[in-house]
């Protein structure tokens, strides 16, 4: 349980500089650090068991079915990565105090590393790899709003736009590879993929996961060819850079291969693709970091240097290499962040982080200088400090591999070159900037910083002392448990002594120390070098290729969507008549083995009628009214042909479905102009004619060859279980509030959000309403008339009883909630249409909106209601009682579900309706209202 | 004897939508179409309950009640909308 509390705190600790943002600075800070402190403290107690070998977990089932569990442990890799995280986040905490300025908002800063930090955490704790996939995805989030914290320079926004772009991307092929892993294993769980190491590495898709996942690693820990995101990253406020590229966002992807070293690595193909990532970033980070003149931007170029050192370290296939890319983690984190931190000083007090102004800053800040010089000489590796440490175990580890075969001395010379590049530009740093004659036209008059600014540095470069001066008493319990997670089995027996005496590791650090120096003694001519190639920014070019992708996209869709739903149509028809057509011309014969209908006057009747209506509609679509009257005719057939072939339910829908478009249209009818100019051009009305008999002469042939043949459906299933399984004899009825009633509830939902938009949309809007007819005769000043009036107050009981009659009947013969709220609605409306909204609105006093939210709500919990019964959602039960008098009657829950279905109907149609209607008078909907 | 007396209607009634089906196309004013579509409904329920007794069914009932009270409403909304043009007002 303490073990989720190390993650939930700083989860928690977001919220706290929010709620406390109007305190002073100094007091925010101290309550934004109290949740990272408690965890590291939690995680500092938990120590002890995992010295001791154990390891603490966590397991709270979440979305077992999937593979999905809340699952945390706490083993020697998790802690010593909890330890830096939480410990550099609390000193980037103090640091981002002192050097955010005050118009920047310092609880959105804390609030997002809180954010970030608790993704982190999620990462190295994870005991599921889908778990770990999902905090991982989130520190992509969480570092686009970091990096992008200053959002009103567009270099951050871009900066931000493409570390999210980037590493999202790998987080994706990551969740592939992890998925393709639990396709192998059975198991997302880490405990169980360790166990399958062997069998996922014999697989023949072990190369796809390996090439996945470490798509993923790489992106994140900005490997050659993705490590172009980094430096645009350096964007954000240097507090940002120092945490995300010290000890958290970029090392992700190392730890990463960290983890998945036991499960993944030994084969050739690991050690030919990470080793060969690796050498390639640290030399291209390490040249670039020794040629740029941001002071940033070399900090930038010398983590990428360094995160290739340790993907070469784990792409070694070493044990002891592990154990060296291990400490190097450890390492880089400190000096790096101190860094940072001193660069963020100089940026601070200077205004500029330009090399070529700044120059020795030596005599304004001594004692930053010699922070930051220490911090820099471990960067370079100088004995006593921890940088020192790796480095030698690197050059160790680099004379061991063996696997070019003849030419694996290249190995060890390349990595001395590292080495060498490296001390270039650490001395670089430091000389370049602290000393190298005086500052020029800088914007500020440097000096010292705040006492508590530097607080941060000295602590990390009193710890950079202390491991690098005696690293057995310091870190070798940490080391030695976080390596047996890594190597899965027992470590190595290693001394992590200063002194091993002359050997070949030692003479390639002089090397290094001495080619360093030598080479940045000749810098300048390198520079010259250099530019000679044209620089290339890879924020333009990314951003280009996106605006290039942006582009493409909106042309394609410009093409097909372009607003016009004849357009839409034309496509549709044409898609369905092609596929429908290639189908009709396969089949041998049109007509199947059954019988035909005998066919009589009377059908040939209706269809003429029909097919007269329709192409009456068509043709009068000039004259709306008229062919609003042609279309009744068409709906009114249909109808009738329901009912002639036994689809009573269906002829009952379609008749009040009927009456409700009517009344909409001619609502809508009224504001539209009352002629229609000629729009269509011959030829298009040629071709949409052609189309829609080609259409229609293609569906009828469909429906014939359909309806002659025996189709296997699963109407079936509904007719035999309908009263067994739904309690009732309407199998219509009982698809739809039970066997389907999951489909029935969303649509309902939709109903009535479809009413609210309408209403909210109706909100205030005025419309040209005109003041005479089509031809020119002013209206009637008769508004509602008397006879109208009379029979339609009586018909308003006879309406309502039908409706209650259907509705009740409906779940054992035709009818039920739909064409009952229907029925209702269309009663209620004739009111409106016979005695005017004033008259109603005195009458009916209570609002549309709540009755359709009550329906669904009604319908949502009959369904959650199963719940309490152990059933799943939406299982109905019925039964039979017997009530004295009225004799025994059947009642099912699918009633319930029925009356949501109902009241939603009613309140939508009305809100529909009646607020249509209302638009021309006093009674139109407001926001004052509403 | 029902039989032939069932089909008779039947055909006299299909007679007499088709005739509305004319009156609707030529019009020639709006009231005549009118008409003509409320008529339509009369004859529906005949023909409806024609059907009911034909097949021997009591479901067509209900269908034939519907149509009653709903073709009235769709007629009222034509003729208000005739009149007033804002039907709901």
């Amino acid at each position: 349980m303490t073990l989720l509390l190390i993650v939930l705190l700083p989860l928690l600790g977001a919220l706290v500089p929010l709620m406390a943002r109007n305190l002073p600075r100094g007091r925010l800070a101290w309550l934004t650090a109290v949740a990272p402190a408690i965890a590291l403290g939690i995680a500092v107690f938990h120590l002890g068991d995992v010295f001791a070998g154990q390891t603490p977990q966590f397991h709270l089932p979440w979305i077992s079915e999937l593979g999905l569990d809340l699952a945390l442990r706490f083993d020697g890799l998790s802690a010593l990565f909890v330890l830096l995280i939480l410990g550099i986040g609390l000193l980037i905490i103090l640091y981002s105090r002192y050097y955010l300025s005050g118009e920047d908002s310092l609880a959105r800063l804390y609030s997002f590393l809180m954010l970030f930090m608790t993704a982190m955490i999620g990462i190295v704790m994870a005991d599921n790899l889908l778990l770990m996939w999902v905090f991982w995805e989130l520190t992509s989030l969480t570092s686009f709003l970091l990096i992008g914290y200053w959002y009103q320079l567009s270099e951050a926004r871009k900066g931000a736009r493409m570390a999210l772009t980037v590493t999202g991307a790998g987080g994706l092929a990551l969740l592939a590879g992890i998925l393709v892993i639990g396709h192998i294993v059975g198991s997302y769980q880490f405990d169980d993929v360790l166990a399958a190491a062997d069998q996922i590495r014999s697989s023949e898709l072990y190369p796809v996961v390996l090439v996945l996942v470490l798509l993923g690693a790489f992106t994140k820990s900005a490997q050659f060819p993705f490590q172009f995101w980094l430096p645009h990253a350096m964007s954000a406020p240097t507090p940002v850079s120092a945490f995300l590229h010290s000890a958290t966002m970029v090392k992700a992807g190392v730890f990463l291969l960290a983890r998945m070293h036991p499960i993944l690595s030994g084969t050739d193909l690991w050690f030919y693709i990470v080793s060969f990532t690796g050498l390639a970033t640290l030399l291209y980070g390490a040249w670039f970091a020794l040629m740029k003149q941001d002071l940033k931007g070399v900090l930038a170029f010398s983590t990428i240097s360094h995160l290739g050192l340790i993907t070469l370290l784990f792409g070694f296939n070493s044990q002891m290499a592990a154990v060296a890319g291990l400490l190097h983690i450890i390492n880089h984190a400190t000096f790096k962040a101190s860094l940072f931190m001193a660069a963020g000083i100089v940026d601070h007090e200077c205004g500029t982080r330009d090399i070529r102004k700044l120059n020795g800053l030596y005599r304004y800040m001594p004692h930053t200088t010699i922070l930051a010089m220490v911090a820099s000489a471990s960067m370079a590796g100088v004995p006593l400090l921890n940088g020192f440490l790796s480095k030698e175990m690197f050059f160790a580890e680099s004379l061991d591999a063996q696997l070019l075969g003849g030419l694996s001395w290249l190995i060890p010379a390349l990595a001395t070159l590292g080495g060498i590049l490296s001390v270039a530009y650490s001395l670089r740093f430091i000389h370049d900037v602290f000393f190298n004659g005086e500052p020029k036209d800088l914007p500020k008059t440097p000096h010292e910083p705040p006492r508590y600014m530097k607080l941060p540095i000295e602590i990390l470069v009193l710890i950079c002392l202390l491991v690098g001066i005696l690293p057995s008493l310091v870190i070798k319990d940490l080391l030695v448990s976080a390596s047996a997670s890594v190597l899965a089995g027992p470590v190595p027996e290693f001394s992590l002594a200063i002194w091993h005496g002359f050997n070949v590791p030692l003479m390639m650090s002089g090397i290094a120390l001495a080619g360093g120096v030598g080479v940045y003694a000749l810098r300048h001519h390198l520079y010259s070098f250099q530019r000679q190639f044209r620089a290339r920014n890879a924020l333009l070019v990314f951003e280009a290729n996106i605006q290039r992708l942006v582009n493409l996209a909106e042309r394609s869709m410009d093409s097909f969507e372009n607003g016009s739903l004849q357009r839409y149509m034309l496509w549709l028809l044409l898609t369905a008549l092609l596929f429908v057509g290639i189908g009709l011309l396969a089949v041998p014969q049109l007509s199947g083995e059954f019988e035909q209908q005998p066919f009589d006057a009377m059908l040939l009747t209706g269809a003429v009628i029909t097919g007269l209506a329709g192409l009456g509609t068509a043709i009068t679509h000039r004259k709306r009214i008229v062919s609003l009257l042609m279309l009744s005719v068409v709906g009114l057939m249909t109808s009738l042909a329901f009912a002639r072939f036994a689809a009573p339910d269906l002829a009952l829908t379609q008749l009040a479905v009927e009456v409700v478009t009517m009344i909409l249209l001619m609502l809508a009818l009224f504001f539209l102009p009352q002629r229609t100019p000629k729009e269509s051009s011959a030829r298009r009305i040629m071709r949409d004619v052609l189309l829609a008999s080609a259409f229609g002469v293609v569906i009828a042939s469909l429906n014939f060859a359909i309806l002659t043949r025996p189709v296997e459906s699963i109407s079936d299933f509904f007719m035999a279980n309908a009263v067994s399984g739904g309690g009732g004899h309407n199998v219509v009825n009982v698809i739809l509030v039970d066997f389907r009633g999951f489909d029935t509830l969303g649509e309902i939902t939709v109903l009535g959000i479809a009413g609210l938009a309408i209403f909210k949309l109706l909100n205030r809007l005025r419309l040209f309403m005109p003041s005479s007819d089509l031809d020119g005769r002013s209206w009637s000043p008769d508004r509602h008339p008397m006879i109208l009036a009379t029979v339609s107050q009586t018909l308003l009981p006879l309406a309502l009883l039908v409706s209650v009659y259907i509705f009740l009947r409906g779940h054992n013969e035709p009818g039920g909630g739909f064409i009952a709220g229907l029925v209702t609605a269309v009663a209620i409306i004739l009111l409106y249409i016979a005695r005017g909204v004033d008259w109603t609105q005195r009458w009916l006093r209570f609002p549309y909106q709540p009755v359709a939210a009550a329906g669904v709500l009604i319908a949502g919990l009959t369904g959650a209601g199963s719940w309490m019964f152990g059933y799943p959602f939406l299982t109905s039960s019925f039964g039979h009682f017997t009530i004295p008098v009225i004799g025994e009657i059947e009642l099912a829950t699918a009633l319930l579900f029925d009356l949501g279905v109902y009241l939603t109907v009613v309140g939508a149609t009305l809100m529909i309706l009646a607020n249509l209607g209302k638009l021309t008078t006093p009674h139109r909907p407001t926001k004052e209202k509403s | 004897m029902l039989d032939i007396a069932l089909w008779i209607s039947i055909a006299l009634f299909a007679a007499s939508l088709m005739l509305n089906v004319f009156r609707l196309a030529i019009g020639p004013d709006l009231p005549d179409r009118i008409l003509a579509v409320d008529t339509m409904y009369v004859n529906s329920i005949a023909l409806i309950v024609l059907f009911g007794i034909q097949l021997n069914s009591k479901a067509y009932f209900e269908a034939a009640l519907l149509i009653a009270m709903l073709g009235f409403v769709s007629t009222v909304a034509v003729c208000k909308y005739l009149l007033r043009g804002d039907i709901i007002e």
